[in-house]
């Protein structure tokens, strides 16, 4: 792996350029390998990274039906934060939150995490309370945040409006100082590039078909669109069509899958310091080091894989960010896009194995994946080499639904998220 | 915005619907005669299939009645739609 680093910079700066090399390879599928990842989102790279890296397999294969990081990775608002209500949740994001801080160094590969603060506003007596119980649970759990009144939230972020009379007025607000964001795609290709680098082959356009089992009913291998691959252990991190590839495995999953909308608009010049969410109104909005406000939408109603939503959704979330920012009114949208999402019914994800030997799933993260990649893809490793979860993911499992030990998020937020 | 055949009323905009999740699954007669697992499955699991989907939706702002639909879910077009306890077709 090329190095990359100011003096290499330097050093082809004077040779024109033209030193730089490819950042992975595009190998041929071989025809066995010791795991196989199957997507090649953040997740599934980042998850073939650490087995190589930490846990000691050096044949591994990440297939991905489309491009790198062109599903959900390309797709989010990146918002990084961990304030979440529940200390198997904190425990999870904030596991990937302290991994966001050292990322960069880690992949030799700027991805630009920033942390800048997340804020989530309240607008109801029940927002308030909510909150402050989110902020001492938070405490307790190790992880930051405290409580701003409404006058230290516009301090914070001066293009919040916080007149009383707005229809829904900013109460307060949550802050988590070590939120932020990062460069998705950099995530991607950083992890892309770092995990070729120690021998994973990332294979692009090879959509999985088939998984094969052996006379034991463990897993033999899988059909690919590019032939067969052998293999005893299978990965599977396929976001929304998680759902369609355990159906080859003949597992149901409780997941639905639905469309998440998000939009940017024209560049400005940084006018917007922080990350700002409101769940109670429907918006979710930063600034990009481009200049582009990055707009956060919610789900639409039914599931899809359309990867597109209905223009009724985004207008409810840009009703809402004209309401907090009227310095926006006037920005022009430049594009939306849609992701699919695929969603638990207690809205925490699945990392776990499965009743197959050899068949792992990481999947259920909904409209909040792309926070948790350097953490999952650890944990999801850790599962996939012991064949048994960490501590931390050993909540996540498939089977809380049928024993009643959910980890409900979706409560707690009263939103998807 | 999809446009939704509602059997009773035509076609109208999605905004007077609300979506009301997989079609054809029965409650269990008698839920305490199952294990846990069976309940969960019943409760959670779900088709989730990229393709034809049979499905619900309530007409809240029209005529209010519940009636299923077929709609492909890669396409989101309607194929069709069918008043409850009419066969499916």
């Amino acid at each position: 792996m090329q190095h990359f680093s100011a003096f290499a910079l330097a050093r082809n700066a004077l040779t024109g350029h033209r030193g730089w090399q490819k950042q992975w390879r595009s190998p041929e599928p071989q025809s066995e390998y010791d795991a196989v990842i199957v997507g090649g989102g953040g997740h599934g790279l980042a998850a073939a990274f650490h087995l190589a890296r930490d846990f000691g397999m050096n044949r591994i294969a990440v297939l991905e039906k489309g491009w790198l990081g062109g599903g959900n990775t390309g797709r989010n608002t990146t918002i990084i934060r961990s304030n979440y209500l529940f200390q198997e949740s904190s425990s999870l994001y904030d596991h990937a939150v302290k991994r966001w801080e050292t990322l960069s160094q880690t992949l030799n590969y700027n991805v630009m995490f920033s942390q800048r603060g997340v804020m989530m506003l309240a607008h109801t007596v029940h927002d308030v309370q909510v909150f402050q119980r989110h902020v001492y649970a938070n405490r307790l759990n190790g992880v930051d945040n405290e409580w701003l009144s409404a006058e230290a939230a516009k301090e914070f972020c001066p293009p919040l409006r916080i007149s009383p009379g707005m229809r829904y007025p900013v109460l307060g607000a949550a802050l988590q100082r070590r939120a932020g964001t990062a460069r998705h795609d950099a995530v991607a290709w950083g992890y892309a590039r770092a995990a070729d680098a120690m021998g994973v082959d990332i294979i692009q356009n090879c959509a999985v078909t088939g998984i094969l089992r052996d006379a034991g009913g463990a897993v033999a291998g899988v059909e690919t669109t590019r032939g067969r691959i052998a293999t005893k252990k299978i990965g599977v991190s396929a976001a929304g069509s998680t759902s369609l590839v355990m159906g080859m495995a003949g597992l149901r999953m409780p997941l639905e899958s639905y469309p998440l909308q998000a939009l940017v608009s024209e560049p400005v010049k940084p006018v917007f310091p922080c990350v700002v969410m409101s769940n109670t109104i429907h918006a979710y909005i930063s600034q990009s080091d481009k200049g582009e406000m990055v707009i956060g939408a919610g789900t639409d109603a039914y599931i899809s894989y359309s990867q597109r939503g209905a223009l009724h959704v985004t207008t409810h979330t840009l009703e809402a960010i004209c309401e907090l920012f009227p310095d926006f009114r006037r920005l022009r949208m430049l594009r939306n896009w849609g992701g699919i999402v695929d969603v638990t019914p207690d809205r925490s994800p699945i990392i776990a194995k499965t009743p197959i030997p050899g068949l792992y799933v990481n999947c259920g993260w909904g409209t909040g994946g792309f926070k948790a990649t350097p953490g999952s893809g650890h944990l999801f490793a850790y599962t996939i080499a012991k064949d048994e979860p960490h501590p931390i993911n050993a909540p996540f499992t498939i089977e809380r639904f049928r024993d009643g030990v959910m980890i409900d998020e979706a409560a707690a937020a009263a939103v998807a998220h | 915005m999809l446009l939704i055949p509602c059997p009773y009323c035509g076609a109208r905009p999605e905004l007077e619907f609300s979506y009301g999740g997989e079609a054809g699954i029965a409650r269990p007669e008698n839920p305490a005669a199952l294990d846990d697992a069976a309940w969960s499955r019943f409760l959670y699991e779900r088709t989730n299939p990229r393709g034809p989907h049979d499905e619900r939706w309530r007409h809240t702002h029209g005529c209010g009645r519940f009636f299923n639909a077929r709609r492909n879910t890669l396409t989101d077009l309607f194929v069709i739609s069918w008043k409850v306890g009419e066969a499916v077709p």
